[in-house]
């Protein structure tokens, strides 16, 4: 398994910590009840097919990636940087589309 | 038809005509008084002990495939009870006292061999948390022996204890502990259960789950409907999928465990030896094969398979353990789906649906749990109550905060 970082290119899964499903990015209010808490830690779709989870290209560039993929045949679609980069920011190299 | 050494015999006289089949192949009736779903270890012994200990016959295994087709017909077969939570431990002391009747309840060969499993720990620190392990282990009537280095060697001379990383300081000796065949773990619970009157029904998959006015009323499968008011949920890796179609989501994530086969190699390796700080645990199958596996991939995956980066840090955990095994050529691998819990421990509870019961997140562990998977899921679906050993397997916990974490890793997803 490859994934393609929107900066760094094709890299070695070994590159990449896997964090878990997307749905870490909707963090509950502060006034949210305890079952909205227990929803976003615990409770998952956990499909088989087309899945969306965060991975940390750890040993590259330390962004955090929100990956689209193919539980059932490890084919990854898309790899996202979750946080735009900043206006001044230059990627060093863009991946091929 | 009552298996013997003396049916063997007499069989092997007259041209081996007289074998029937181990179990029917019966047709779905249109209604049961209870459905699993799901026809692997867990399932056809819960229906087992339905059948046998509640008196419930009038029941149904739903398999999509052929009976024992998931993790119970590809696994290393490791049979041990030695946890030391409370709630863990209770269970799996449960569990290794009935695979120790199992062969006589069954009459089937199950080839459960008790022969020892070794945890070998690499520092003072682990030293003292397998002292407290196995303190666990006997309050709870299990057994437990600390070996230092030398009693280690006695009984694995070949393993490197100098390795410069984890050198060997000794090890948790389980006497009880051991593997079995794990296909007649299966074959066998589904021979006893037909043999009682339960209906194992396979190349029959679950397509929906009936619910009217928050009680479950039958199926939807692929060879029609089937009505029950009790239904219970037993599809391991596939938990998410099945739940769903009664409107639930589970605190589960299916990810990859790899595992391995060498060829057959004359017998070496007596024990079943786990090396924690690599990841690496190995044992010798009856028919020579060194069986070996390590830790998850570690991404949710229904694929069945591994990737390579896996497989190589177990190869190396394996040769740094035990340098002898490196010329052995490596058969096959596979990849089972592992139903991963949080904390890492099991649920076996009701559902917010009357009638709907599910016995999931087993994660890399339910080979040794079969048993009283069985024993007390259908304790559960017979009776309403949950049995004495498996109180704390509840799917509500991760929200009320009564967590299982045997590995002290943590509750999220991903950590165990």
């Amino acid at each position: 398994m490859r994934l393609t970082c929107p900066l760094c290119g094709p890299r070695d899964r070994r590159e990449f910590y896997y964090y878990g499903s997307e749905d870490y990015l909707n963090r509950p209010g502060p006034d949210a009840p305890p079952e909205a808490w227990d929803a976003y830690l615990h409770l998952r779709d956990n499909p088989a097919g087309i899945t969306r989870d965060l991975w940390y290209h750890e040993t590259g560039c330390t962004s955090w990636l929100k990956v689209s993929r193919n539980t059932v045949t490890h084919e990854i679609l898309s790899v996202e940087l979750i946080a735009p980069l900043a206006p001044t920011a230059t990627p060093r190299r863009r991946a091929a589309p | 038809m009552r298996y013997s050494g003396w049916k063997v015999i007499t069989e092997g006289l007259f041209g081996n005509r007289g074998w029937t089949p181990a179990w029917r192949d019966p047709a779905p009736k249109a209604q049961y008084d209870a459905i699993i779903i799901g026809g692997g270890g867990h399932g056809l012994a819960t229906a087992f002990y339905l059948a046998k200990n509640h008196g419930l016959t009038n029941i149904a295994v739903l398999e999509k495939g052929y009976l024992g087709s998931g993790n119970i017909g590809r696994n290393t077969t490791i049979v041990r009870a030695n946890y030391f939570l409370p709630g863990n431990s209770e269970f799996y002391s449960h569990s290794l006292k009935l695979w120790e009747g199992m062969e006589a309840e069954l009459n089937y060969n199950v080839m459960h061999s008790q022969r020892g499993l070794i945890n070998l720990f690499h520092s003072d620190g682990q030293r003292d948390a397998f002292v407290r392990r196995g303190n666990a282990m006997i309050n709870q009537s299990d057994d437990a022996i600390l070996l230092d280095r030398d009693g280690v060697r006695e009984h694995l001379p070949y393993l490197d204890f100098e390795q410069t990383r984890f050198p060997i300081y000794g090890g948790l000796l389980h006497s009880r502990g051991g593997s079995a065949r794990h296909d007649a773990v299966a074959w066998g619970y589904a021979r006893g259960a037909d043999q009682r009157g339960v209906d194992l029904i396979q190349n029959c998959e679950v397509t929906g789950i009936d619910i009217e006015n928050g009680r479950v009323t039958g199926v939807q499968t692929t060879r029609g409907a089937i009505k029950a008011a009790k239904v219970g949920i037993i599809v391991a890796g596939r938990s998410g999928q099945v739940a769903a179609m009664a409107g639930m989501r589970l605190p589960i994530e299916s990810h990859i465990l790899q595992a391995f086969v060498s060829e057959g190699l004359k017998p070496v390796i007596n024990h079943v030896i786990s090396f924690g700080m690599g990841h690496f645990y190995i044992s010798q199958s009856d028919k020579g094969g060194l069986v070996f596996g390590g830790d998850l991939d570690f991404y949710a995956s229904y694929a069945s398979r591994g990737n390579l980066p896996m497989v190589e840090h177990v190869m190396e955990a394996g040769m740094t353990l035990m340098p002898m095994i490196g010329r052995a050529k490596v058969l096959r691998s596979w990849g089972g789906i592992m139903d991963m819990t949080p904390d890492g421990s099991p649920i076996i509870d009701r559902t917010h649906i009357d009638g709907l019961f599910i016995d999931c997140g087993w994660n890399y562990g339910g080979f040794k749990a079969v048993p009283a998977s069985g024993w007390c899921m259908a304790h559960l679906m017979a009776t309403g109550q949950s049995h004495e050993t498996a109180r704390r397997f509840r799917l509500d916990r991760f929200a009320t905060g009564h967590l299982l974490d045997e590995e002290g890793t943590g509750s999220q997803h991903n950590l165990h």
